[in-house]
């Protein structure tokens, strides 16, 4: 299955608005980070694990257990700073 | 009242025109209490020149629709009003309005700081600073999320790593 990826603030301007990602059926939003890690040196860096990375999958924040139906809409972004 | 009671837009807001549309036909409002948030000209000890604020389309909207829905259960209030712009903004201009119609000024005073301390920590929004130094982007503060839990709200842990 393939599901739609954004990027906001400094992931986005690490790795650009979004891309598509081929996934497993069932695979987690978690399952999602790691396999974009893997996908180049400034993913790995932009979502590495301990950064302050939050998710949100249709547009609702979510934790990295949620799982991803298929063309689902997910974005990674860092903590908000809005207000 | 009339109108929509979320907007993100770049344009300014006129907080007596937003408080006065919010009143509109509603002869029950004892109290009106709103928040509006401005752009500092110094953070973190360096000088601001200006500020760029980046949102999520869709969800924002989304995130704060929602949280005017909580504040409607929990206070006894009759509307409330978000505006929040994004785009480039410069020291002294305005960022945010929160507006809130009551019977009472305690369930309005209430419930805008809950929607203050709700929007800081869950609404998609970023910042980004001009300095001398250069322009970084704003780091997530603690305090924020400590204000939200005091409502009795476990943040998503928006600014712990």
């Amino acid at each position: 299955m393939k599901v739609f990826v954004k990027y906001f603030a400094s992931i986005r301007e690490a790795l650009g608005p979004g891309e598509w990602v081929e996934l497993p059926e069932g695979a987690s939003v978690g399952l999602l980070r790691d396999t974009l890690i893997a996908r180049s040196p400034a993913h790995a860096e932009a979502l590495a694990r301990g950064r302050a990375v939050r998710a949100a999958l249709q547009q609702l924040m979510c934790e990295e257990t949620a799982v991803l139906p298929d063309g689902a809409e997910v974005a990674f972004f860092p903590p908000v700073t809005g207000g | 009242m009339a109108g929509p009671r979320v907007s993100i837009q770049a344009e300014d807001f006129d907080l007596s025109a937003e408080v006065a549309r919010l009143r509109a036909g509603d002869a029950g409002v004892g109290a009106v209490v709103s928040f509006v948030g401005t752009v500092r000209d110094v953070s973190e000890g360096a000088g601001v020149s200006r500020m760029e604020l980046e949102h999520y389309p869709g969800m924002t909207e989304k995130a704060i629709e929602a949280m005017i829905d909580a504040a409607l259960q929990r206070f006894r209030i009759h509307a409330a009003r978000v505006v929040h712009r994004v785009g480039p903004l410069a020291p002294g201009d305005q960022i945010v309005l929160v507006a809130v119609t009551s019977a009472h000024r305690g369930e309005a005073f209430q419930a805008c700081e809950f929607l203050m301390d709700y929007l800081k920590t869950q609404a998609p929004f970023w910042k980004k600073e001009h300095t001398p130094d250069g322009a970084r982007w704003v780091d997530a503060r603690s305090a924020d999320d400590a204000a939200l839990q005091r409502w009795g709200i476990a943040a998503t842990g928006n600014a712990a790593g």
